[in-house]
């Protein structure tokens, strides 16, 4: 650590700019000066697809010092004032490069979705561009390297942007050293709509033709089934595997794969109910606990599924019942607005969840 | 006298309230991120010019004068208006009613269960509010009145001089306590959360930067605590200045039973007084010379206020409902008198009833 992190750490200034914190003066003089918030700067941006109207861009970012480093197959919530909007939007990305240290670069790789502010900004960013980061997160992670030695084979089994979290890892055991004499055979299979859709071709031929033990599959329109599970990785039940992709295809092996063990999963996104639906499920994530929507206030559920969440005025004007909404849709019943932003503070007094819909309460 | 509205009255006027409320919220975008943005970056080049000033001892008043201005925008335009959530929509974690901790020795967890739930959920109704008189003060006729009383102009006196800490203690309820409605053990966590505030904000401002100027620590530990002064003496005067001029009425708790939406901002209305002043004016106070306007929309980012007071206004003289405003001279002698009058037993003299042709709408 540099004497000037560590001053920026120190007790003594945290006590001379408290309450507000060593960052909100640093970022001021320099975005990417910080002491305990992480953000980053956009030092490349590469282009890795054309597919029309949905481009795939990789870019390299250089965290601040603050950065603690990832574990490969962990994501991170990016987040960014999109300009001509004064809300600053917070998406979550998977990071496709090797696992990192403390301080160093990472990448992300996105594709910008027809509808997606974030990831068709990202994708058309110009390098010098500062994002908002959180630290990694995430338990989807591999934790085999090759100081690990064993005799299980691997297979990640991925389709569209589900790619990312495998290719961390692929990367992470052929930086480490993983080889031939490993003697645990890597079976990569993945599957995208068309030959221009997917994106590493390249590395990923590379690594196919090298002697390294890994062997890789493309799949290109087809969908995934037990068949081609068992043909790509015959005693697939018996892998440890890593899953991640589009829902449908998720739960698809999820059934080939039935009670076994092996099987580890990532879920991009929960499926949303159309609006003005009281369907789904709202899931109370720190007290692990969900109840079927019924459409009424998710203070009003919370209580009644035996919750003691705090709350004021229950008229939505002393903001006591703020809680952090992190998946799904809800409708503010005073003004109608529906948001559906991943992590959002929300006053659960005058929300309604549309949908499946997650509350950390 | 306050005026009388029917049910359906009532219900219209609520109506006209929220259809307003929903305008502002629609609009709201880049022009209000960007304002408060600014306030936060001039209040933050105010702060560092005043401790920077402290350095150079003949500038010292300008040095108290910036760090005053500074201190008194975070409290009011920034910490008070953010702790309501008007900018919780932003995403932005340094302007989240849910993690905002303000530059004042009340925890601002703290204030915002006083502040934001009961001030502004029971505004102006005896017994509920506790902001009428903050427990020390008799501030309404209604108020039993009792030899301790007479003190009413020394206590408001001390409590402008001591604001923040009065602010900070006010939770704790200690007429409930000597009085006997509340436990003493109730209020062991707030002790925890108010001492470990004051600790950071007397460590800060009478210890650490006093001491980084070396020989002139007793120059800049004095400037400190005139800024502090200075923004208790201002933030006090203001808040009096929103509810206890001539004009604002309180409520009894019958009033209030079973209340609608429509009443709810009726009371508002009427429980609450404005100060009219130029456009610097009002960013010093947080824009709360629009008291009307916040308390009818305290959510709603303070720069609104100005912007609506003219249809509030008018919706309100439709009504028939008095729209308390002046200027702060002229507030300020109201509230005094007040506080003078009603340290002695005896109630105000009952007001002519005002001629029901200047209300047609009041039954």
């Amino acid at each position: 650590m540099s004497t000037l992190t560590r001053i920026a750490r120190s007790r003594t200034l945290a006590a001379l700019t408290s309450p507000h914190g060593v960052d909100h003066y640093l970022s001021r003089v320099n975005p990417m000066w910080a002491a305990r918030e992480v953000r980053a700067r956009v030092v490349d941006v590469r282009r890795e697809s054309d597919t029309p109207g949905a481009p795939v861009a990789t870019l390299t970012l250089q965290p601040t010092a603050t950065w603690r480093g990832h574990r490969a197959g962990q994501h991170v919530q990016v987040g960014l004032d999109l300009p001509g909007s004064a809300r600053r939007t917070t998406r979550c990305f998977t990071i496709s490069s090797a696992a990192s240290g403390p301080g160093e670069p990472i990448t992300l790789t996105v594709r910008a979705h027809a509808d997606g502010q974030v990831s068709r900004h990202l994708v058309a960013a110009q390098p010098g561009l500062v994002l908002h980061l959180s630290q990694a997160q995430g338990d989807f992670t591999l934790p085999v390297s090759p100081a690990t030695p064993g005799i299980d084979p691997l297979l990640f089994v991925t389709g569209g942007s589900g790619i990312t979290p495998a290719m961390s890892m692929l990367r992470t055991l052929l930086r480490d050293g993983y080889d031939g004499r490993a003697g645990r055979p890597v079976t990569f299979l993945h599957y995208s709509r068309s030959a221009e859709d997917q994106v590493f071709a390249d590395e990923l031929a590379a690594i196919d033709a090298a002697d390294n033990d890994v062997t890789v599959h493309l799949r290109h329109g087809t969908r995934v089934s037990e068949l081609e599970l068992r043909r790509f990785a015959p005693r697939f039940r018996d892998t440890d595997t890593w899953l991640c992709g589009p829902a449908a295809m998720m739960d698809v092996v999820r059934e080939a794969y039935g009670e076994s063990p092996r099987l580890r999963t990532e879920r991009f996104k929960a499926p949303t109910a159309p609006s003005g639906t009281a369907e789904g499920a709202l899931t109370f994530a720190a007290t692990d606990r969900s109840v079927p929507n019924d459409g009424t206030s998710v203070l009003e559920q919370a209580e009644r599924a035996g919750l003691r969440p705090e709350f004021g005025c229950r008229m939505g004007i002393c903001f006591t019942c703020t809680a952090r909404k992190t998946e799904g849709t809800v409708r503010n019943v005073l003004s109608g607005a529906e948001s559906s932003l991943p992590d959002e503070d929300i006053q659960i007094c005058v929300s309604a969840p549309v949908g499946d819909c997650v509350v950390d309460l | 006298m306050k005026p009388h509205l029917t049910p359906e009255q009532l219900e219209a006027f609520g109506e006209e309230m929220d259809a307003l409320r929903r305008r502002v919220l629609a609009d709201l975008g880049e022009d209000d991120a960007a304002y408060i943005r600014g306030v936060v970056k001039r209040q933050q080049q105010m702060e560092v010019l005043g401790r920077a000033l402290f350095y150079l001892p003949p500038a010292w008043p300008l040095a108290v004068v910036a760090l005053s201005v500074s201190k008194i925008l975070e409290n009011m335009e920034i910490g008070h208006n953010v702790m309501h959530g008007q900018y919780d929509w932003m995403g932005d974690p340094h302007l989240s009613s849910r993690v905002y901790e303000w530059d004042n020795v009340c925890p601002s967890e703290q204030w915002k269960y006083s502040h934001n739930y009961v001030h502004h959920t029971f505004t102006n109704i005896l017994g509920k509010d506790r902001d009428i008189g903050y427990g020390i003060l008799r501030m309404d006729d209604d108020q039993p009145w009792h030899p301790y009383y007479l003190g009413n102009p020394v206590y408001a006196f001390l409590l402008m001089v001591f604001f923040e800490w009065g602010v900070a203690m006010h939770d704790l309820e200690v007429e409930n306590i000597v009085n006997g409605t509340r436990r003493l053990e109730e209020n062991r966590a707030l002790h925890a959360g108010i001492m470990r505030k004051v600790r950071r904000q007397a460590l800060k401002d009478y210890v650490l930067f006093p001491a980084l100027t070396g020989p002139l620590f007793p120059l800049t530990f004095l400037g400190n605590a005139t800024a502090n002064l200075v923004r208790n003496v201002w933030a006090f005067n203001i808040i009096f200045c929103g509810h206890f001029p001539a004009g604002a009425e309180t409520f009894t708790q019958e009033e209030c039973e079973d209340e609608t939406r429509g009443h709810w901002y009726y009371r508002q209305v009427l429980g609450s007084a404005n100060i009219s002043g130029g456009p610097l004016f009002h960013v010093m106070s947080g824009n709360l010379s629009h008291q009307v306007e916040h308390h009818l929309f305290p959510d709603l980012p303070a720069r609104r206020y100005p912007m609506i007071a003219g249809e509030v206004r008018e919706i309100c003289e439709r009504y028939g409902l008095d729209y308390t405003t002046g200027p702060l001279r002229r507030q300020l002698a109201s509230v005094a008198r007040k506080i003078c009058r009603l340290a002695l037993p005896g109630r105000r003299a009952p007001q002519p009833a005002e001629p029901a042709a200047d209300h047609p709408l009041a039954a």
